[in-house]
């Protein structure tokens, strides 16, 4: 296999928590906490976990725009991680990201024009003319009307917003897109249709993803790869069909079972989880997931689970699968 | 595939494309009161400006046969205790008064603006010390500051002016620091980063221009405030010195005649007044017009 395009290895984020008038560091919040992962040219990789398991700051620290606290990021072998800031101001060009609220990313004062340009005028590429003509047709790709580039973002719709986005993420060609929640701030119809979007660009442009969202259908229908986060650690990560058809991570089975189905009268087979998701200040030890589990066994507190591959292309990070994959394994089949 | 985009109604692309700013200044346009201070300023702006044509006599044309005499046709505003025409001198008067509201407020604006931009945007120990010089320059009243400094540089209209700007100094700072830091949380900062945006240029074209309104509204109310100060400390003897036609020195001289004739100081009196009044009603209004929470 070629070299993957970007590789991150033992990435974490710390974040200290200040107290006192003098700012001392009382403690951390953990939220990355060693993850690491490959991406191949032309694919995507999904993120998904709940609220605050970390996901939106690995997909920030990737490109610096939050510095990581430990861990290597190489992008088409360089070491983004140990770039001096202008060449990782230049780096930026090949690796651009697209926001979750299409409100507030987009400078409110700028009209379409100024903000698409942008990106062009920072690398110092084409001369005015060919800046215009460069906007109009992204405009034009990604669905909205030259016109449309004196316009100011308050006049567009969210979805419309969201192209706009999209839009200014590709005028640099870049190879690398970074969608943080692209569409979890859209309604469901206009979902499709940006999903459907990036699929189709996707393909025409060659690019590579990292999909970050909640939802895991959404996830699905994008992602060529999927890593399920849970409190700043990656617990599992396989192809996309094989994570939804057999899940093998506790998590990641009960992330599935709470997907909604559109039945009344359809009655879950597991129980659902309980409980809220621990502070990352003080997550559990060994497994952080055993605080949740409903398969703990003694030795889940006090190992930390390792993620290792336990069929070609698929890992998991937990006690039960420390042997290898057991296919008798009972509760691989409670999954529902 | 773009089949599946849902166009715009083609009638709305004819819809005019307006800025926000555009947006507020229809919303000031529809203020009466805001309209009447906007009067009011242009109408002593034109007569700063076209002063020397509009007064009949100069600022020191004595006529000691012509003292103190009361308003009449041919000195519309009476004459003061050396016989010169009060009208011509309130008129000459409010290129004065004018230029130190507009100038000192304009020196706290760029001198604010730097200070607290530094402060906002990048924290840490810059912002405690300038956040820390502000509060003691706001510990002492403005006035009292105000007098200090002109005290310690010497009276003139110069140092009056630079007193009110210092004194001015850490309310536009303040202003631009807290709005700062609110905007370089939005996530369009985040997105200038991620193109590879420097820092000074995020400064320049994104935090600037969205801090921008509530210092031009704070801009207009401090003018009218300037002028109040710069008349008081004139009244007090530290400002303009005679025989400048300074409205607040032009007061403090005519206090002594208050009772034989009046019209000395009333005159001046109620151009501070109009000016002052004006520039609120603007200053009101300019606010009303780009605050979010105000449109229905």
């Amino acid at each position: 296999m070629s070299e993957p395009l970007l590789k991150v290895t033992g990435l974490k984020k710390y974040f200290p928590i200040r107290a006192g008038i003098f700012g001392k560091e009382v403690g951390q919040v953990k939220a990355v906490d060693d993850v690491s992962f490959e991406i191949r040219q032309g694919e995507t990789l999904g993120i998904v976990g709940e609220s605050g398991c970390g996901k939106s700051t690995t997909g920030r620290s990737l490109m610096r725009l939050i510095e990581p606290t430990e861990g290597e990021v190489f992008f088409e072998g360089k070491n983004v991680t140990k770039m001096s800031k202008e060449e990782l101001r230049k780096a930026r060009r090949d690796i651009q990201m697209v926001f979750q609220d299409p409100y507030a990313s987009l400078n409110p004062r700028h009209n379409i024009q100024k903000i698409l340009e942008e990106p062009l005028r920072v690398h110092g590429i084409g001369d005015a003319k060919e800046r215009k003509e460069k906007v109009a047709k992204l405009l034009n790709i990604v669905g909205l009307s030259s016109y449309h580039a004196q316009r100011y973002p308050h006049q567009f719709s969210g979805g419309q917003r969201q192209r706009i986005g999209i839009a200014r993420a590709l005028m640099t060609n870049p190879k690398l897109i970074i969608a943080d929640e692209p569409v979890s701030a859209l309604d469901v119809s206009i979902q499709a249709q940006v999903l459907n979007l990036m699929k189709d660009l996707q393909e025409e442009l060659k690019l590579t993803y990292i999909f970050i969202a909640h939802d895991l259908g959404v996830v699905r229908h994008i992602s060529d790869r999927v890593g399920v986060m849970y409190l700043g650690k990656m617990v599992e990560l396989a192809n996309s069909e094989q994570l939804y058809e057999k899940p093998l991570h506790p998590y990641t089975q009960a992330l599935l079972a709470a997907v909604p189905v559109p039945d009344p009268d359809f009655k879950r087979e597991t129980e659902l989880l309980k409980g809220d998701i621990p502070s990352p200040s003080n997550p559990p030890s060994g497994c952080t997931f055993h605080t949740r589990c409903p398969f703990k066994m003694d030795h889940c507190s006090k190992e930390i689970p390792m993620l290792v591959e336990v069929e070609p292309g698929h890992s998991v990070a937990c006690h039960l699968y420390k042997d290898g994959l057991n296919n008798d394994n009972n509760f691989a089949k409670t999954e529902g | 595939m773009t089949s599946m985009t849902p166009e715009l109604n083609p009638k709305s692309s004819k819809a005019k494309a307006r800025s926000p700013f555009q947006d507020s200044l229809r919303t000031f346009r529809k203020s009466k009161l805001a309209v009447i201070g906007t009067i009011i300023v242009v109408f002593f702006i034109l007569l700063a400006i076209f002063g020397p044509l509009i007064a009949p006599q100069g600022i020191n044309e004595q006529n000691f046969k012509l003292k103190l005499q009361s308003p009449s046709s041919e000195f519309w505003f009476g004459t003061d205790v050396f016989g010169r025409d009060i009208f011509s001198r309130v008129v000459l008067g409010s290129r004065l008064s004018l230029m130190v509201g507009f100038a000192s407020v304009a020196i706290s604006i760029i001198v604010g603006s730097i200070l607290g931009i530094l402060a906002g945007y990048y924290g840490r120990w810059v912002d405690t010390i300038i956040s820390r010089f502000f509060d003691i320059l706001l510990a002492f009243p403005s006035i009292l500051l105000a007098i200090a400094i002109v005290t310690a540089l010497g009276p003139s209209l110069f140092n009056a002016l630079l007193a009110i700007a210092i004194v001015n100094v850490p309310n536009f700072g303040r202003l631009i620091r807290s709005k700062v830091l609110s905007i370089k949380e939005e996530e369009f900062i985040t997105a200038a980063k991620a193109i590879g945006m420097k820092d000074s240029r995020i400064l320049f074209t994104h935090v600037l221009p969205n801090s921008m309104t509530p210092i031009i509204v704070q801009g207009t109310l401090a003018i009218a405030t300037a002028i109040i100060e710069a008349a008081a400390l004139g009244f007090l003897g530290l400002g303009a010195q005679a025989p400048a036609p300074e409205w607040g020195k032009m007061l403090s001289d005519a206090r002594v005649y208050l009772v034989n004739a009046p019209w000395t100081m009333i005159f001046p009196g109620l151009a501070i007044m109009l000016t002052v009044l004006g520039f609120n009603l603007m200053g009101d209004g300019l606010r009303d017009a780009f605050d979010p929470k105000m449109k229905n």
